[in-house]
């Protein structure tokens, strides 16, 4: 089978943090139209993974190339406006600011300012409990509503990848399965998605390809199927 | 109601204007950058020298030095950001603090030098006004309504831009902001010159009602400070509104007891709100 062009492709990218090193020489691609997941332990440099792809730190070593450009060192103001947009963990919304104030933050880029408009009416057309909660602090939205403007607002610059990190972190089980339906209305919408995730068993039915990232090397990859299907993973992740 | 305290009362809503656009631009710098200007005023300073010696002695029209000493002062801002704060902005915050007091007494010498200590007049005499039996200068109801003017612009670019909504959120979350795609130091210098040009833009109204000499700072700089204290640093629109209390206290002070009177007043209440609400009259 030929592999289409990858998107998103990182090629031996290391990272640290100070003298700690969290990322030892990651390979993985993305492409177009895929929803990749990456699944791994706590401290398995998931974040780390997310961080050195939206810019926040700067890769040590290793190449990072999104459709086809070195982007690798790039700092994310930049990095944003070539079009991918991170959704942080712990959403790291503007608390003080209003729900519709953070969604214009995301369109902040100047390439999206113009079609920003646009833009906001159709995050409210795809999450109208945006549009109800539009003037309320977005510190006073619940869980499941600040992860939907996290989204919200990383869909406003435009993104041709999204980089979703635990989007289900620290939410109650059943705000745990709005947050991945909304993932899956994202994917519906043709949006390429990297998602870092520990909530394994959900994560499997959404991605169709995923990697097992562990002390910061890719320990696995295949399809969704063949991890769920893998021993390893089961016993693991999926407490078989 | 004597109509002499209802002077002075609305002497001191004319007066809260101008220290409200002072507190303005100083809690901006505060609220986004995390760095109090202590040379704030001695900016002021240096744009209503400007306006002095481009109207008096060049002959420029007011207007036009006005908006000159407005950009001029702005463009020091940058300077100031770029040159002393943003070397030392990862530093201890009291670096800052010396860095900023050292340009303080900079500014005062480098006037002293150049203009020596005369107190210079721009020679203007605007009318006063007569409104039933009150008399009102015309250059604070003047002051008044370009500081509200002001006042009202920033808060349209704040609420209304893009621009505006980042030095909103900036402060909120800086690490973050590269992903909204904002450089926070671009962020840091366009903050920069707007509390510049809005310390031009209260030397425009001050040249109007005060002579300048190189120590006037000192009769706005502590001032505004206790008002920026008092309406929590970095709250705008609570030092606005504790521009007026304090104005209305040094104003209606001075109607009871002496001016000199009034400003201890204002300091008193200042300290005893200090001890009452350190985080500033609209803390939570």
């Amino acid at each position: 089978m030929a592999e289409p062009q990858p998107m998103l492709a990182l090629d031996g990218v290391s990272a640290a943090y100070g003298g700690f090193q969290a990322l030892f020489g990651v390979s993985l691609t993305v492409a177009p139209g895929e929803a990749i997941g990456v699944v791994g332990p706590n401290g398995a440099g998931k974040t780390t993974l997310m961080r050195v792809i939206s810019g926040l730190i700067p890769p040590r070593q290793g190449r990072i190339a999104f459709e086809g450009q070195q982007v690798g060192g790039w700092p994310a103001h930049r990095i944003v406006a070539g079009g991918i947009a991170h959704v942080p963990e712990n959403r790291r919304l503007f608390p003080a600011l209003s729900v519709a104030d953070n969604l214009r933050m995301g369109a902040f880029v100047p390439a999206a300012r113009g079609r920003y408009a646009e833009r906001l009416a159709w995050v409210y057309e795809l999450f109208p409990r945006l549009k109800e909660r539009q003037h309320q602090l977005a510190g006073t939205l619940s869980g499941g509503e600040q992860q939907m403007c996290a989204i919200g607002r990383a869909l406003m610059s435009g993104p041709r990848l999204l980089l979703m990190d635990e989007p289900s972190a620290g939410l109650a089980p059943v705000v745990v399965e709005q947050v991945f339906a909304l993932v899956r209305r994202i994917r519906a919408e043709g949006f390429t998605v990297l998602i870092v995730e520990q909530n394994v068993r959900q994560m499997l039915e959404l991605v169709d390809r995923a990697y097992l990232l562990d002390v910061g090397r890719i320990r696995m990859s295949g399809t969704a199927a063949e991890l769920r299907a893998n021993p390893d993973i089961q016993r693991a992740y999926l407490g078989m | 109601m004597d109509i002499f305290l209802l002077e002075a009362i609305v002497n001191g809503i004319l007066l809260g204007g101008v220290l409200a656009l002072l507190a303005l631009g100083l809690n901006l710098i505060f609220g986004v950058i995390d760095v109090v200007w202590i040379a704030y005023a001695e900016l002021v300073m240096i744009g209503m020298y400007a306006i002095y010696w481009l109207h008096v002695f060049y002959g420029w029209p007011l207007l036009a030095a006005c908006a000159v000493a407005i950009l001029g002062v702005a463009l020091a801002g940058v300077l100031v950001h770029r040159l002393i704060i943003a070397p030392i902005l990862d530093t201890a915050p009291i670096n800052q603090l010396l860095a900023t007091g050292g340009l303080l007494f900079f500014l005062q010498s480098l006037a002293t030098l150049l203009f020596g200590t005369n107190f210079r007049n721009i020679g203007l005499k605007l009318p006063i006004i007569e409104i039933g039996d009150m008399f009102l200068s015309y250059a604070r109801l003047m002051a008044f309504v370009v500081a509200v003017l002001g006042a009202i612009l920033l808060w349209l670019f704040l609420s209304r831009t893009f621009t505006g909504t980042a030095i909103r959120a900036i402060a909120q979350d800086r690490q973050i902001m590269g992903l909204m795609g904002v450089e926070p130091k671009r962020v840091y210098l366009i903050v920069s010159a707007l509390g510049g040009g809005l310390a031009g833009l209260a030397a425009c109204l001050l040249v109007l009602q005060y002579d300048v000499h190189p120590y006037i700072g000192l009769s706005f700089g502590p001032i505004t400070f206790m008002i920026c204290v008092l309406g929590g640093l970095g709250n705008l629109l609570g030092g606005f509104v504790a521009a007026f209390i304090m104005a209305q206290i040094i104003s209606v002070g001075g109607f009871f007891f002496s001016i000199e009177m009034s400003y201890v007043l204002a300091f008193v209440f200042f300290i005893v709100l200090m001890f009452v609400k350190p985080q500033g009259l609209f803390s939570k």
